[in-house]
């Protein structure tokens, strides 16, 4: 049961990643086609935090958009470093409701990297999501949130 | 075992009991290792007592009065902990060690040696516990459940000591509990099958499986933390892949069979006192056995019910909030069982049935209020206020608890061949039982208000009720003093019992002498005994 307890942290991982668990996002690899209803909206907010005295403002550029499930659009958050130090930071991704978290899929994103903020720098970063067309009918708000952490090194 | 170890034992067998503190020390005789738990047990219960005793003053009026909050967050985690893993684990295993033994025929438990080795732990790790108090940063001030990130980016440099603390604790636990399932199984008299057994051996063998099952995982978890702490691993750290929700996931894993542990032994304690002052058979024998080991799975599948606040998709919160619900059937069961047991039973009201009685009565409302919590919207509510403050202490002060003061009253004459003072356990109990219900029922109405939990302080509306509680709850502290009154003067001055000291007692422990022989049933009782003391009609 000692070893169970350390088995739990990758069932976890790959329960969440199937599930959509706890929020977690999922990724796609190419733009792949989906087929689209154009008359099918949803809201989707952007929302930022930082934890521990990050010392980077960090903010999305549109607070929300509306979105047709099974487009690929483009959303963007800045950040600025207000400090005379090098910042290093990490990203990570919530989706709420958590039933949307599973068919809320990135192209690319700025949380899939560390992130380098340089002394004074004011940097735009962008991420391309989907919104999967079998999401739930009843969904018509998501919210991404991003927590932006300090790494030491 | 080698032979010299053998001999040895084989000596002891014949000279009694050492004389001196060195007995204490090197004992191995299942009686003097119970008595040992049960005195641990009981120091432990009176400081986490007085830890209450300092919460409920600083929560007698609203504002702060006597203690920064920081420290009253160190109180509250430590009482919790050293309630727990001090007072309520340890005191099962004392009355385990004690009466499982007598019970079943053996002379002594499976693995004597082992069985000391799992009682002289406790008074380190509780040591160890205690003494953070007195460290730079204080004592932890996480919350017995000690969350992470509060418990590992957050957390005083004592945590550590308190990681070890429960490493500690977890190797005693899980010592005993293989001791106890070697014992049942293996020690049992021949004659004596396993549907034969009383309950309080069913209740605690099952109970063993779920210490063997879930301290593990309690283990790896605050290992998991020290390696968070201290090695640069990242498993409950976001920025380095973790996530803080595994931790209580892992947590939680252990922490709900956990509170089973902690009250199973008391569904047979009470299986045992209900029928012997109803002079009647144990209503449901069978049942009983069949509704403990549901119990037992059903607690490995319903954990997230603690976690419904953490996002989780709308099918986890139906899957946990069901699997809690069906928990209601077996328990249900066994409180139906009860009641018919006492049906037209010719009852009396001796002090352990007064205890037992009020446990069958204040556990089920514990037992309401765990169902309430377990409807996820409404836990959405009663998260983290005083509502769950005030389930758990009904399960526990009054479930848990309950049963073992109704069990050392129950089988105190066995232990020191001597009679309490039926009059001062009646007053006490009397005292005990309302002073606790105006401690705690005041609390159920100041959650439901929306008073959260673990803070020193509250607004106003809240005063009155916290007053009441607050009064209740030192005057219940006062009673222990009562208790311990009772206690050493039934070991001092008390009559001689009887060997049977209760008229409708049935179990093999009653047909020993009246103070139970150091070394009982060196031969096995034979078949004819069995069927006799059996609990069955």
């Amino acid at each position: 049961m000692f070893a169970f307890a350390y088995a739990m942290v990758p069932i976890y991982d790959v329960f969440c990643d199937i599930t959509g668990f706890n929020g977690t996002t999922g990724r796609v690899n190419s733009e792949q086609q989906y087929e689209v209803d154009e008359n099918r909206k949803v809201d989707v907010s952007f929302f930022a935090m930082t934890m521990g005295g990050f010392p980077v403002q960090f903010g999305p550029k549109v607070s929300s958009m509306t979105i047709v499930p099974g487009k690929f659009y483009t959303a963007s958050y800045i950040a600025k470093n207000n400090t005379d130090q090098t910042v290093i930071g990490q990203a990570i991704p919530s989706v709420a409701p958590t039933d949307a978290a599973l068919y809320f899929k990135k192209l690319e994103c700025f949380c899939f990297n560390r992130q380098v903020f340089k002394p004074h720098e004011e940097v735009e970063m962008t991420l391309r999501f989907v919104v999967e067309p079998e999401l739930d009918k009843r969904i018509k708000d998501i919210s991404l949130s991003y927590n932006f952490f300090k790494l030491e090194k | 075992m080698t032979t010299a170890t053998a001999t040895a034992t084989h000596e002891d067998h014949h000279h009694g009991p050492e004389s001196g503190l060195m007995r204490w020390i090197k004992t191995t005789n299942h009686k003097d290792i119970g008595t040992l738990y049960l005195w641990f047990s009981f120091t432990m219960l009176l400081i986490g007592g007085a830890f209450a005793m300092a919460i409920r003053a600083e929560l007698l009026q609203p504002g702060l009065q006597l203690m920064e909050p920081q420290f009253f967050n160190q109180l509250t985690t430590m009482h919790g902990l050293i309630m727990v893993f001090g007072a309520i684990m340890p005191a099962f295993v004392g009355l385990g060690n004690w009466l499982i033994p007598m019970m079943v025929g053996a002379p002594d438990m499976a693995l004597p040696r082992m069985n000391n080795w799992s009682f002289w732990i406790l008074p380190f790790a509780g040591a160890i516990l205690l003494s953070t108090f007195f460290m730079e940063g204080g004592a932890p001030a996480f919350g017995w459940t000690f969350y992470a990130p509060l418990s590992t980016t957050f957390a005083p440099d004592s945590t550590d000591f308190f990681i070890f603390a429960v490493h500690l604790l977890g190797f005693s636990s899980i010592m005993g509990a293989i001791n106890i399932i070697a014992t049942v199984l293996n020690m049992r008299a021949p004659d004596m099958k396993l549907m034969d057994m009383p309950l309080f051996v069913w209740t605690w063998l099952i109970t063993s499986f779920l210490l063997i099952g879930a301290m593990p995982v309690l283990a790896g978890a605050v290992t998991m933390m020290l390696t968070d702490r201290n090695f640069g691993t990242s498993f409950f750290d976001a920025t380095g892949g973790g996530d803080p929700v595994l931790f209580q996931h892992i947590f939680w894993f252990f922490g709900h069979p956990e509170v089973y542990i902690m009250i199973l032994p008391a569904f047979g304690v009470v299986s045992h006192i209900i029928p012997t002052f109803a002079r009647k058979p144990l209503f449901g024998y069978s049942s009983m056995v069949y509704a403990t080991a549901s119990i037992a799975f059903l607690s490995y599948i319903v954990w997230a019910h603690h976690m419904f606040l953490t996002g989780m998709p709308v099918a986890g919160e139906l899957y946990f909030m069901y699997a809690t619900m069906l928990i209601a059937v077996p328990t249900g069961v066994k409180v139906f069982n009860w009641i018919s047991t006492m049906w037209r039973g010719s009852m009396s009201f001796e002090a352990p049935m007064l205890w037992a009685v009020s446990f069958v009565f204040l556990f089920t409302i514990g037992g309401f209020s765990g169902l309430m919590l377990g409807i996820a919207p409404a836990d959405i509510q009663y998260h983290d206020t005083y509502f769950v403050v005030a389930h758990f202490h009904y399960v526990l002060v009054t479930g848990a608890l309950w049963s073992i003061i109704a069990a050392v009253f129950y089988w105190l004459p066995k232990w020191t061949g001597k009679m309490y003072n039926e009059k001062l356990a009646k007053v006490h109990f009397w005292w005990a039982v309302i002073s606790v219900n105006v401690l705690f029922f005041p609390q159920h109405f100041l959650g439901l208000a929306g008073m959260p939990r673990r803070i020193p302080d509250y607004s106003l509306q809240f005063a009155d009720f916290n007053f009441v509680s607050s009064i209740g709850g030192f005057a219940f502290g006062a009673s222990f003093i009562l208790l311990t009154y009772i206690v050493i003067d039934c070991i001092r001055n008390g009559a001689p019992a009887k060997a049977r000291p209760w008229e409708g007692a049935k179990g093999l422990e009653w047909t020993l002498e009246p103070k139970a022989q150091y070394h009982s049933f060196s031969t096995p009782p034979s078949r004819k005994l069995i069927e006799q003391e059996s609990q069955h009609s």
